[in-house]
């Protein structure tokens, strides 16, 4: 079983968020981390790979620091990394985004590729379902049990309000959700191991991709931080006075009630 | 005239998602300021019926895409049906909600279409003859504005509970535009085996009003019935911090926060909840904040606008009897 695997480093979940001179986020001394959705994403492509034999591959995407990730899934226990990288490209969107890893994806053998759902950090839930679009796999998206057989894939996936299951001809594309297993952590033995795993290095050149066909098509006009919420009342009292309070207030002070 | 402004209308066992109704009341303000129509796309098999409300809250036009094999939602059904009916009417603008179906359709669409998408949009504004989308990136922290290049249409799928819903016009009359949708051996690649409901009877965390959310102060999974209790006299959703769903007091379903559920609700009641800085990036955007905590230093009672410093155990079934009085329950 052939897997490959898409990660992105993102930033820290306690990262605190600033703009920079020219009013764009700040990436000074933010410490950077693999997306957490991805981390669920590589655990399952080893478990596969343990059942069933056969090699994993971590792709990313990303500045050159995004090799640490990349080194990380290699000590987990991944075969091969391919880092694309790309500090060269100012604007992305995730049209751009999904046209390189797709472009690289064409020279890798697959049967099944992995994601994670979503990056905490844009949010967008699109790359991995435009990936899809441009390779022609079926893709299941929010998958929280994934069994893999011959030429198949049997996912359970989130749906509001229960769960769903799919069958799915390979090669496909499954994203992850938290639920699906729990990522190990790499061992000193695997962080030593890494270090003499193949991480191949990858430009847009080498694609053979011109910067126009990677151009956005949606552009970032302003970044702006939220209004901080500010500390409201605390209530005190005896504790019936209290919640007594509190309903009156939810009534007539904040008119949600 | 252009082919109109778009709304998926994503619906479910019979009824839209509420989400629907806010964008058709986004979708409204766009088609009138650009002199486009407000059209709604419904897809789905016996779903026709269901066309009329959609005039009632603003539509002029719905497009029905009605098929045995749409009975039930596949990425490739619903992406062919959308990417069709998109290619035959060229509409400006697509939207949809960003819920579990339609940020799945909608990338797919859009890469389709060849066009971009904005996800998870909480604004659409109109600034110097340009959509404007307003969105939230790293969990809420911050938010960028975001317009798009040349390419159409504009797809965007929004979020629910961000913005007001169309105002119900009853007996407003859409004109229905029944549409086919014939597919091959092979077009639908997943197979439904399987779709299993584990419905609470309570509102969908990402769409309701109110949400009564627990954390590792709940202390156990049968204490959470205190908040069940609440939550069904506020007829409100359930929700849970990491702690609690680690802990395995709820499922990973009612997570809120950054690697859970976002959510916007009027009114969030945090009990037992400290306020990491990866929960309130999934509930800060709610109206009101309620913290209950007995740590009177709780990073919640910084984001909060009533708290109260105590017990849970004991607070919360008082604030069930005081709602209780006051809403006329038994
Ligand atoms: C990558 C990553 C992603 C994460 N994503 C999320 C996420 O999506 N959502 C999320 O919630 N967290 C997330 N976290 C975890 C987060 O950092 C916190 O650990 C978590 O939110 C803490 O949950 P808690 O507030 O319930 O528990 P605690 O921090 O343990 O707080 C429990 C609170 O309960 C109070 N308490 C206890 N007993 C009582 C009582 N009887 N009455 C009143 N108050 C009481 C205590 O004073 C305390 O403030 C994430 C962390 C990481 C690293």
């Amino acid at each position: 079983m052939k897997i490959v695997v898409l990660a992105k480093q993102t930033f820290d979940t306690e990262a605190k968020i600033t703009l920079d001179s020219q009013e764009k986020i700040n990436r000074e001394g933010v410490n950077l981390i693999m997306n957490p959705y991805d981390e669920f994403a590589v655990e399952e492509a080893l478990r596969v790979k343990e059942k069933h034999g056969g090699k994993v591959t971590v792709v990313s995407l990303g500045e050159a620091k995004a090799q640490d990730i990349l080194r990380q899934a290699l000590a987990m226990g991944a075969d091969k990394a391919v880092h694309i990288v790309v500090d060269e490209l100012e604007e992305t969107d995730e049209y751009t985004t999904a046209t390189i890893l797709a472009k690289a994806l064409s020279g890798i053998e697959y049967d099944l590729i992995l994601a994670g759902w979503r990056a905490i950090d844009d949010g967008s839930a699109q790359v991995a379902g435009r990936v899809a679009e441009i390779l022609g796999l079926p893709m299941v998206n929010m998958v929280i049990k994934l069994e893999v057989e011959t030429g198949k894939a049997v996912a359970s996936r989130e749906i509001e309000g229960g769960y769903e299951v799919l069958e799915v001809p390979l090669p496909a594309v499954v994203t992850a959700q938290k639920g699906l297993n729990e990522p190990r952590y790499p061992t000193m033995k695997g962080i030593m191991q890494a270090k003499k795993k193949p991480m191949q290095k990858l430009t847009l050149a080498d694609l053979s991709l011109a910067t126009q066909e990677v151009a956005p098509k949606v552009r970032a006009r302003k970044y702006f931080l939220p209004t901080p919420r500010v500390q409201g009342k605390i209530i005190t009292g005896e504790p019936a006075e209290a919640a007594a309070t509190l309903v009156r207030l939810l009534r007539e002070e904040a008119k949600v009630i | 005239m252009a082919g109109g402004i778009w709304v998926y209308a994503e619906n479910q066992n019979g009824k839209f998602k509420k989400v629907t109704f806010e964008m058709l009341g986004a979708g409204r303000q766009l088609a009138d300021q650009l002199g486009e129509e407000l059209c709604a796309v419904v897809i789905g098999h016996g779903v026709g019926e269901l066309a009329a409300t959609l005039g009632e809250y603003g539509a002029d036009k719905v497009y029905v895409v009605d098929s045995p094999e749409l009975a039930r939602y596949t990425t490739d059904g619903y992406m062919l049906a959308l990417s069709k009916l998109a290619r035959e009417h060229q509409p400006a603008v697509i939207f949809l909600g960003y819920t579990v179906q339609g940020r799945d359709l909608a990338a797919h669409v859009a890469q389709r279409l060849g066009t971009g998408l904005c996800t998870d949009c909480t604004g659409v504004n109109i600034e110097d003859g340009q959509i404007v989308f307003t969105r939230p990136i790293y969990a809420g922290k911050a938010f960028v504005e975001a317009v798009f290049a040349e390419a159409r249409p504009v797809m965007a799928t929004i979020r629910p509970n961000a913005l007001p819903a169309a105002e119900f016009q009853p007996g407003r009359k859409a004109q229905v535009i029944e549409s086919s949708a014939t597919f091959g051996a092979g077009d639908i690649r997943q197979v439904v085996r399987e779709i299993v409901c584990q419905a609470s009877g309570r509102p969908e965390l990402t769409e309701a009003d109110i949400i009564v959310s627990g954390g590792r102060g709940m202390k156990s999974a049968e204490n959470f019935k205190i908040l069940e209790e609440l939550a069904d006299v506020l007829g409100a959703a359930v929700g849970a911090s990491r702690a609690a769903v680690d802990a395995g007091y709820v499922p990973h379903s009612m997570q809120v926060g950054q690697t859970g559920k976002t959510v916007s609700p009027q009114l969030y009641i945090a009990c037992g909840i400290s306020g990491a800085i990866q929960h309130l990036a999934g509930m800060s955007s709610s109206k009101v904040i309620v913290a209950i905590n007995k740590d009177p230093e709780a990073n919640i009672f910084k984001v909060a606008d009533y708290g109260i410093v105590g017990d849970l155990f004991e607070i919360v079934p008082l604030l069930t009897q005081e709602f209780k009085k006051l809403l006329g329950k038994k």
